[in-house]
């Protein structure tokens, strides 16, 4: 008998918060089966700012930062220059990361930070109740776009890894999604490789990953991953935007 | 075939149905003759003998509730 899935050691034993069927607790055990594979979890340090990852300091088995919002990346970089040993990254929502926090992540890129941001893309504020993000897409319905998100009132929805992935110092972008056990691999994947990147000292890293909100959606958890797939994916292509070779 | 066996740890699952949709033999159904300590009804399997030992539904559940082995 062998074993093919275990819950990650990586992981405590804490419940998860997240309402049923939120991605953001698959996500987090991505994260911890990778720091786990790597060898690294013991000297790694996480970085979390607002939003519905907030608490994640109770679920990984590694040390934890809190950050006020959207300064998770000037925080991180704080941490690995002082220690440069630690495996330091970053775990930031799209209200967070996109919005107030836009600066930080583009400055930490530019200056090609060794660290490890992981992107989720869930195209709404989740935790403060569902207000539109930067990432919302046209039309979308949120209860600050009560009849969908319009161009000429807000822009078009930000691409953030397109953007990021024209910084020199981002040596590492892709988008993947965790709507099926195949992109779940997949996204395990790109987490790994910018985990690696990170270890090799090449540059910051960054996996933007397309999320769903049951909640704020107001669908269920299943109509979720399809509301991603017909509506997130056409707008966020998948696939890696800059890798250590390409970005030579 | 390669078999395989699927232990839930049924008091933390929040019914969400995800495992269900990922499973390529059809073999997980929500129980609808219990609920759970957190008020849900939860996942569950029907006829293991058919399971494949795949991992899908372990991968997919967002509350690691899911153990799969595989014989
Ligand atoms: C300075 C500051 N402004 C506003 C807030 C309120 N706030 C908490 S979480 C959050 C954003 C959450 O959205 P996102 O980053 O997309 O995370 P999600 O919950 O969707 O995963 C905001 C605006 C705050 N905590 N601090
Ligand atoms: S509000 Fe949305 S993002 Fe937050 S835990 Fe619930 S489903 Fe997940
Ligand atoms: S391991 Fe695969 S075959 Fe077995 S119950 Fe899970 S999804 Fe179905
Ligand atoms: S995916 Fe996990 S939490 Fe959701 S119903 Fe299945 S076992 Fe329960
Ligand atoms: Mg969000």
């Amino acid at each position: 008998m062998t074993i093919v899935y275990d819950k990650s050691k990586g992981l405590t034993d804490a419940e998860l918060h997240f309402c049923p069927g939120c991605t953001h607790g698959t996500v987090h055990k991505l994260v911890a089966e990778v720091l786990i594979e790597l060898d690294v979890l013991d000297r790694s340090v996480g970085v979390v700012p607002v939003g519905c990852s907030a608490l994640s300091y109770d679920y990984f088995n590694c040390d934890m930062q809190q950050a006020s919002h959207g300064r998770a990346p000037a925080v991180a970089t704080g941490i690995k220059r002082v220690n440069p040993e630690l495996v330091v990254w970053t775990y930031q929502g799209d209200g967070d990361l996109a919005s107030i926090g836009a600066a930080e992540i583009v400055h930490v890129a530019h200056r090609g930070e060794k660290i490890t941001t992981i992107f989720i893309n869930n195209a709404i504020y989740g935790m403060t109740g569902g207000q539109m993000a930067p990432t919302t897409l046209i039309g979308q319905k949120t209860t600050t776009s009560q009849d969908g998100r319009t161009v000429e009132h807000s822009g078009r929805p930000l691409k953030v890894a397109e953007m990021l992935a024209t910084i020199d110092g981002a040596k590492f972008v892709e988008r993947v999604s965790v709507d099926s056990p195949a992109n779940i691999r997949k996204t395990k994947k790109a987490i790994k490789k910018a985990f690696e990147l990170q270890l090799s000292g090449e540059g910051f890293g960054i996996v933007e990953i397309l999320s769903t909100c049951p909640t704020n959606w107001a669908l269920t958890p299943r109509d979720s991953i399809k509301w991603l797939r017909d509506n997130m994916m056409p707008y966020y292509p998948l696939g890696n935007l800059r890798s250590p070779e390409e970005a030579k | 075939m390669a078999k395989g066996k699927v232990t839930f740890n049924t008091d933390i699952c929040k019914g969400c149905e995800l495992c269900i949709d990922v499973c390529p033999v059809n073999i997980i159904v929500m129980d609808e003759s219990m609920i759970n300590v957190k008020g849900f009804h939860p996942a569950t399997v029907i006829e293991m003998e058919k399971c494949i030992g795949c991992g899908n539904c372990a991968i997919t559940c967002p509350d690691s509730v899911i153990k799969v082995e595989r014989f």
